[in-house]
């Protein structure tokens, strides 16, 4: 699945890509927030997006989620135009997101919060009749989910009473439950300790595994050069440099827009570039 | 692998006391004779008007209590169903069925419409558009000259129940078939409660994102809940227009949508009986205290004081204590509790 194909050059493999970000744009008054991002992501890649604070990373994931709609330029989902659709409508498509701030139901169980996503993701409209308690399917795919998190000991607790780093796990569990296709994880490691974070590493490493397609926009670049097959770097709303995590680390432009020091510092000397 | 998980708990499941529901049916059937023995027949028609309201209140429920949508113009939907019947009685149609059935259809189109524009606003907007819906229908049936305007239209006959050996013109009689209709609506909205539908509007309730991010159709769901509970609204003023014998255009002022809302909030909002329970203490209250004052709405305001302060979950939430763990942050003592919630 690693690829050593051209970087910078994603429209010249449009037929491997599942998602295709294609000159967006997106204005806040006088602020340009998304400068005409492209980005291709290929099916069973794990992408990082990174770049500097207010490079505009999760508005780009806002716009890709649905959660915000681009002033310009088209979103295309394994070749379809889904830059019109709702967010619950690309959901349903595969394209699935989690939150930087965690988003769960904070006064039900986990197991409830669980049920919740395989009941919400159904393709047909939710029955009015029988009674979601004895959805056996719903629960088994549930079960499932709390259990590949790490959370099945935790079922029967109350979400808002939970750990943070449980909270952030629960969050990747409500996510997975959506049946994503392509999965937009927003700071998965956000706010968590050296242990959480090593384990949800892990967690991450395991759905790679799996050839789930993963576009990560992370800080922690240990973590995003662990994981990443490909990274792309946005600066000023503008994605800049995309490519093997080697490519990006050694590009000139990158070096002196966003790694500076920490490239530097977590490769050691990695040559002359230009 | 998962049978440590067994038996689930979930906070999204409501029994609302399961088995004893028909106790309480039950019972309340006994009331009438009861009522008669004791002679005070006169309370039966208190009590009739308690069920109507039950009902009402039950359906604003749905969507206030678990849906967390505060619509602040439930009572148009009990006033069109009112005028629904008024109207069809005034034009000769005295047949129950089908008067009742096209007052819960007119007050579910006008709720289809009300809801398909509110539901794109959220809390205060929500609130006021609802209000202002209310308002609209209020002078509109003030204005409807040929049908009484301000002094409202008097409903000469009570509808007739054909086939049936039931004479709505008896009290007791009356009592008994607000009551099935009481215990059919009560089911069903249980049934809907607990449904995937209900279930991912009381998730709507807490976390709306979530459920988009999820997949899930926020709008549809909440439009289907709104639309049923102005159906079953409508089924409570075609009841009310056979009991005053009036239908007026008070039915559906502001006052009237805030006296459902109070209900609610008084019995509990997102308990399956708050609305019942909210509607029985505000009227008997109502009842009780204004044959003692004309003050009577200043000492149930201070009532209502006391129960928002002390019971934030409102009377149903004394009687079930269940729901008190839910904050319980110890993981043994959440595991061991293998019941369902109430």
């Amino acid at each position: 699945m690693r690829d050593p194909a051209t970087p910078g050059l994603p429209s010249a493999l449009p037929e491997l890509s599942l998602l295709q970000v294609h000159r967006l744009v997106k204005r806040f008054g006088a602020l340009t927030a998304t400068d005409e991002a492209s980005l291709a992501v290929r099916a069973g890649e794990t992408h990082a997006l990174i770049g500097p604070n207010g490079a505009g990373k999760t508005t780009l994931i806002h716009q890709i989620s649905g959660a915000l709609a681009p002033d310009g330029g088209g979103i295309f989902f394994d070749s379809e135009d889904v830059t019109a659709l709702t967010m619950p409508r690309r959901v349903r498509e595969g394209l699935v997101r989690s939150f930087q701030i965690t988003s769960i139901y904070k006064r039900f169980t986990v197991l409830d919060n669980v049920v919740l996503a395989v009941l919400a993701r159904r393709p047909s409209a939710p029955s009015w009749w029988r009674a979601a308690r004895a959805d056996e399917a719903a629960y088994a795919d549930a079960e499932a989910m709390l259990t590949l998190v790490g959370l099945a000991a935790a079922a029967d607790r109350v979400a808002g009473s939970l750990a943070h780093g449980e909270q952030r796990q629960l969050e990747l569990a409500l996510a997975l439950a959506a049946r994503p296709r392509l999965l937009l994880l927003d700071e998965p490691m956000a706010g968590m300790g050296p242990d959480e974070s090593a384990r949800m590493v892990d967690l991450l490493s395991a759905l790679k595994a799996q050839h789930l397609t993963l576009l990560l926009v992370e800080h922690d670049m240990d973590a995003v050069f662990r994981l990443a097959d490909r990274v792309s770097v946005l600066v000023n709303g503008r994605v800049i440099a995309t490519g093997s995590p080697e490519e990006v680390r050694n590009d000139p432009a990158v070096r002196q827009a966003y790694l500076g020091d920490e490239a530097s510092g977590t490769t050691g000397a990695t040559g002359e570039a230009a | 692998m998962t049978e440590s998980l067994r038996p689930r708990r979930t906070l999204l499941h409501h029994r609302a006391g399961g088995a004893w529901i028909w106790a309480v049916f039950i019972a309340l059937a006994a009331l009438p004779p009861l009522l008669q023995s004791l002679g005070l027949e006169f309370y039966t028609v208190v009590a009739t008007r308690v069920l109507i309201f039950a009902i009402a209140a039950a359906s604003l429920n749905l969507i206030l209590g678990f849906g967390g949508l505060v619509s602040f113009g439930h009572a148009a939907f009990v006033g069109i169903g009112a005028y629904t019947v008024g109207v069809l009685a005034d034009a000769g149609v005295a047949s129950a069925w089908i008067a009742w059935p096209a007052a819960m259809v007119v007050s579910g189109i006008a709720a289809a419409v009300i809801g398909a524009i509110s539901l794109r606003t959220r809390g205060v907007y929500f609130i006021m558009i609802t209000l202002a819906f209310a308002q609209m229908f209020h002078y509109l049936a003030v204005s409807l000259k040929a049908y009484g305007g301000d002094d409202g239209l008097p409903v000469a006959a009570r509808s007739v129940l054909n086939g049936l050996p039931v004479a709505l013109t008896d009290d007791a009689s009356f009592f008994r078939v607000a009551l099935v209709l009481f215990a059919l609506v009560f089911l069903g909205l249980r049934r809907l409660v607990n449904s995937p539908l209900g279930w991912l509007l009381q998730a709507g309730r807490d976390n709306e994102t979530r459920v988009a991010a999820t997949g899930g159709r926020v709008f549809a769901v909440q439009w289907t809940a709104f639309i049923v509970a102005g159906a079953i609204a409508g089924l409570a003023g075609a009841l009310l227009a056979n009991l005053n014998g009036l239908v007026s255009p008070h039915l559906m002022h502001w006052s009237q949508s805030g006296q459902l809302m109070v209900m609610v909030i008084l019995g509990g909002a997102g308990a399956l009986w708050g609305g019942p329970l909210g509607a029985a203490v505000f009227l008997l209250l109502e009842e009780l205290l204004s044959g003692v004052t004309i003050h009577w709405q200043f000492a149930l305001g201070a009532i209502l004081l006391v129960v928002v302060l002390f019971a934030p979950r409102g009377l149903a939430g004394l009687v079930d204590r269940s729901g008190v763990k839910k904050t319980a942050p110890s993981s043994s003592a959440a595991k061991s509790k293998g019941a369902a919630h109430a």
